[in-house]
């Protein structure tokens, strides 16, 4: 009897979790999202109109690598990138234990961090833009008011992405913190009361007990940052729109750029790039960040 | 005196935020309240007059009314989106979790694909131009479906891990078809998480600039973020209802954030720390 049972539940248990569960989601990634990906691999490799795209092998990338407004573009994007993610990083592990430690107005701290994550970037943008105003911006004034010369954070070619990036941080500490307070929260207080009993100061503890057990956070407050970054876009047509320019441009600016301008060939091989330099960096990134983490 | 430390670290951290994030959405606040003359002068200054009202209907009846139209477009988005991404990653989410087959590998290997891809426009522009999809607003739902659908389902994943399979048994003997497995017993069970998807998901499409500037062109098209751009060419850049319009669309994520803040920051932490 329990041999004609077994495969009788089993029968059902398939039945349960029935496979076309994944049909009606895997319709609309597929063709959305993964056979565009496909077909950017071919149409990278043509001069396209959309209507006909003729083969031309690899001048397009070859294109990217050769004009100086291209390379800049693809620098600019991994500096970017790393600027973000680790300001965020850093601000967001310090506001995370300031905002675990017993400080007061705990709630009003993190809601005020908190909330830029959920406004529009095109919004923070303008609104930075305008704050940002060499001359007339009230960053400038205010400084002015200190003697100091402000800089002109966004119409210095050498300033422009930075300015950018220090928004991009602006608006997205928050997550990190709140990623990071998750993560503290989790550490057990039994280390913290071991330490204490070992004498250990307060650095110590932040450096032996709260560092390293709070990677898992700082693995994801990395990996999100920095994909965020290097794929950036909003953010900065809000700001600079690439320039002075090309001061600011990111691989995803020019992809735009030169969809605007009718190069639906060059664009998507932009496209592949990015793709490429994403897998380049961020898989090894992952990879090593995992790898420590199960050292422990 | 340590106490008086802590006081003065509450105090200076208040202060520096105060400064750093209350400030840039004060000046906001400000502006929209001023008249164009005022808000020229783009300083942090107290408005003449009352001029908010005033400044709001001239934003909402620019360029034909477009504001209607924008708002009716990205709620449209934002609903429809997130109501398809909530069933369509629940039930991925429900199979992925429970059934263990040599497929599993390959399908999340997809959901972070799907994470971490940067979407190939122009082909994707071609593909919708071939499905006469292109510049209408189901095709910018598909969009948002196809490329927040890893988030949701990662979400939803971690989240069914938890609910003990005994349950669907029970379900089965009680006398419960398949389907009503999971659509009367599972997915109610998932409201948690539904409300979190719910929340973290309409705030991001409700916010998207990017998809709707490259797949939904043409004014009559126009979702919110689009109608920042309306006062930067049109009149000389009038500041005071270019902050009246930032404020305008701030709107509803502040009221979202009012009211689920806890799911939030619970969403987007999710998964996050545990790996």
């Amino acid at each position: 009897m329990t041999a004609a049972a077994v495969p009788a539940l089993k029968m059902q248990r398939r039945s349960l979790y029935p496979g076309w569960f994944y049909a009606p989601a895997a319709v609309v990634y597929s063709v959305l999202f993964l056979a565009p990906t496909f077909a950017s691999l071919y149409f990278s490799l043509t001069r396209w109109t959309l209507f006909d795209a003729t083969f031309i092998g690899f001048d397009n990338f070859a294109q990217f690598f050769r004009e100086p407004f291209l390379i800049q573009g693809l620098v600019n994007t991994v500096i970017y990138a790393v600027i973000t993610s680790g300001l965020k990083v850093v601000i967001g592990m310090a506001l995370a234990v300031m905002l675990t430690s017993q400080i007061m107005a705990r709630g009003y701290l993190r809601s005020v961090i908190f909330f830029p994550v959920l406004v529009s970037t095109i919004g923070v943008g303008m609104t930075f833009t305008v704050l940002m105003h060499p001359t007339l911006g009230m960053i400038n004034q205010t400084l002015a008011m200190f003697g100091i010369a402000g800089p002109g954070w966004l119409v210095d070619p050498k300033l422009a992405l930075f300015s950018v990036a220090l928004v991009d941080v602006w608006k997205g500490v928050g997550l990190a913190t709140v990623i990071y307070i998750a993560g503290l929260v989790a550490i057990p207080k039994d280390y913290y009361e071991a330490a204490r009993i070992d004498g250990a100061t307060k650095l110590q503890n932040f450096f032996y007990v709260t560092l390293p057990l709070s990677r898992p956070a700082t693995a994801t407050v990395i990996t999100l940052s920095f994909i965020g970054g290097l794929r950036t876009f909003d953010l900065i047509w809000a700001m600079t729109k690439g320039g002075p320019g090309f001061a600011s441009d990111t691989v995803a600016s020019v992809i735009y750029k030169q969809y605007q301008a009718g190069f639906y060939g060059l664009s998507t091989a932009g496209n592949v790039v990015l793709f490429v330099l994403i897998a380049v960096l961020v898989v090894p990134l992952t990879m090593f960040l995992n790898r420590k983490q199960g050292h422990e | 005196m340590r106490s008086r430390a802590s006081f003065l670290g509450g105090v200076a951290a208040i202060a520096a935020t105060f400064v750093v994030f209350v400030i840039p959405f004060l000046f906001i606040l400000l502006m929209a309240f001023k008249d164009k003359q005022q808000s020229a002068l783009r300083d942090f200054s107290w408005p003449n007059g009352f001029h908010l009202f005033t400044n709001v209907y001239e934003v909402i009846k620019t360029r034909n009314w477009m504001m209607v139209t924008a708002f009716i477009n990205s709620s449209l988005i934002t609903v429809i989106s997130v109501t398809l991404l909530i069933v369509l990653a629940a039930m991925v989410g429900f199979v992925l979790a429970r059934r263990k087959t040599k497929w599993n590998g390959t399908i999340e290997f997809l959901i972070l694909a799907g994470l971490m891809i940067p979407p190939a426009v122009v082909p994707t522009i071609w593909l919708l131009q071939g499905l006469k999809l292109f510049g209408t607003l189901h095709g910018m739902i598909l969009i948002q479906v196809a490329y927040n659908l890893s988030f949701s389902i990662i979400l939803y994943r971690a989240f069914i891990a938890t609910i003990p399979r005994e349950l669907d048994e029970a379900a089965v003997i009680d006398g419960a078809r398949p389907l009503d497995v999971f659509f009367r017993v599972i997915l109610p069970l998932l409201w948690p998480v539904t409300v979190t998807n719910i929340v973290v998901q309409s705030v991001g499409i409700f916010n998207d600039f990017t998809n709707p500037l490259y797949y939904l062109p043409g004014n009559q098209n126009a979702t919110v973020q689009l109608t920042l751009y309306n006062f930067q060419s049109q009149f000389s850049t009038a500041y005071n209802l270019l902050f009246t319009n930032i404020l305008l669309i701030t709107i509803p994520p502040l009221i979202v954030f009012m009211f689920f803040n806890r799911q939030i920051v619970a969403g987007m932490t999710a998964g996050a720390v545990k790996g």
